[in-house]
């Protein structure tokens, strides 16, 4: 695969390597003169010196022959502007952003860009997931499907704890894949009982995801 | 007319001024609470400190009920994105912004974003102008 990647920043220059390791073609952008130049000491002739911004430039890296965009800047706006330019000039068939400001998902959804990678949202849950008593984690979103995978553990009070999953009204669109019991990994059946401090992997629908934790209380 | 404007440089504060002199409601929106010295004393309408591109900073300066919004930061791409979160996320039926780089002004203006580019505006005047010594 030919992927370009906007920003030479710390991601910019890992992704870069991680993928040429892969055995992809990859130019990765870098407008700074100076960061150009120690990046293109260590990466050689897979760094361009440019604006990812700029059509010109993207022109010039072959972004007509790109099969993926990946704009990693420290600017959302930059970032949305790179993928849209790849999209509309270059039809590029993938581009993906990275969001420092995760109110922008929708938007960038609205506007074309495939895949949007927000850390902050990511550093958010992987903290959330670590900190002990009841918790409801969403551990990773699966955009295109419009599902949501969640953890969550069973509240001591919670309405659900010790019945059998036959007996819960799960939402419609709702799936409890794992139960992990006390370090335990435990595939549930319908006569599966639910305890209190069960952690629970369910995979949800984004729109019963509240009707979800009404009914194990967790709201 | 309820207008919202992005930027209060020489163009923001120069045509909040005017809109406002023309008797319109006007907010204007700058990341530094300095520029708006820029604006005229007798100024009547809005001024919110703040990011352009959050949509909560956006709310604030009125633009749920705006009928227009203009983006003139120094940006090209901060214009580009305020104007899009002002179409698509709160549907104001007029949004124009500026772009100065010839080529992402007809990119965008392809995917329908009113876009004027003072970089090919000035170019042509000042062509027309050297164009009539001969």
């Amino acid at each position: 695969m030919y992927i370009i990647i906007g920003g030479g920043g710390d991601v910019g220059y890992y992704l870069t390597r991680n993928l040429l390791h892969q055995g992809h073609e990859v130019l990765l952008l870098e407008k700074g003169k100076e960061r150009y130049q120690s990046l293109s000491d260590e990466l050689g002739q897979s760094v361009l010196k440019g604006d990812a911004c700029e059509a010109r430039i993207m022109d010039e890296a072959g972004a007509r022959r790109a099969d993926v965009v990946i704009a990693v800047t420290g600017e959302d706006e930059d970032n949305l502007v790179i993928c849209q330019v790849a999209k509309k000039r270059f039809n590029v068939a993938r581009t993906i952003a990275r969001l420092n400001n995760p109110k922008h998902e929708v938007l960038f959804q609205k506007l074309g860009i495939d895949v949007t990678v927000s850390p902050t949202k990511a550093i958010l849950s992987l903290i959330e997931s670590e900190l002990p008593g009841p918790r409801f984690v969403q551990l990773m979103t699966l955009k295109k499907a419009g599902l949501e995978i969640l953890e969550m553990s069973i509240p001591s009070l919670s309405p659900v704890a010790g019945k059998p999953l036959n007996q819960i009204n799960l939402p419609r669109r709702c799936n409890l894949v794992l139960i992990i019991r006390d370090s335990e990994p435990l595939f549930p059946t319908a006569d599966t009982v639910l305890q209190a401090n069960d952690d629970i992997y369910a995979l949800v629908t984004r729109d019963a995801e509240e009707e979800l934790r009404a009914i194990f209380g967790t709201a | 007319m309820k207008v919202v404007i992005l930027g209060c440089g020489r163009v923001g504060a120069t045509l909040a001024t005017q809109l406002d002199q023309a008797g319109h409601s006007v907010s204007v929106i700058d990341s530094s609470s300095d520029a708006f010295q820029r604006l005229s004393s007798k100024f009547r309408g809005d001024k919110i400190v703040g990011n352009g591109a959050q949509e909560d900073v956006l709310r604030r300066a009125g633009i749920e009920a705006a009928d227009a919004f203009v983006a003139v930061t120094n940006g090209d791409n901060r214009n580009i994105l305020a104007s899009q979160i002002a179409k698509e996320i709160f549907h104001v039926k007029k949004v124009v912004c500026r772009i100065y780089d010839p080529l992402r002004q007809r990119t965008f203006g392809e995917l329908g974003l009113e876009a004027i580019c003072p970089t090919t505006v000035v170019a042509d005047m000042l062509l027309d102008s050297l164009s009539a010594i001969k």
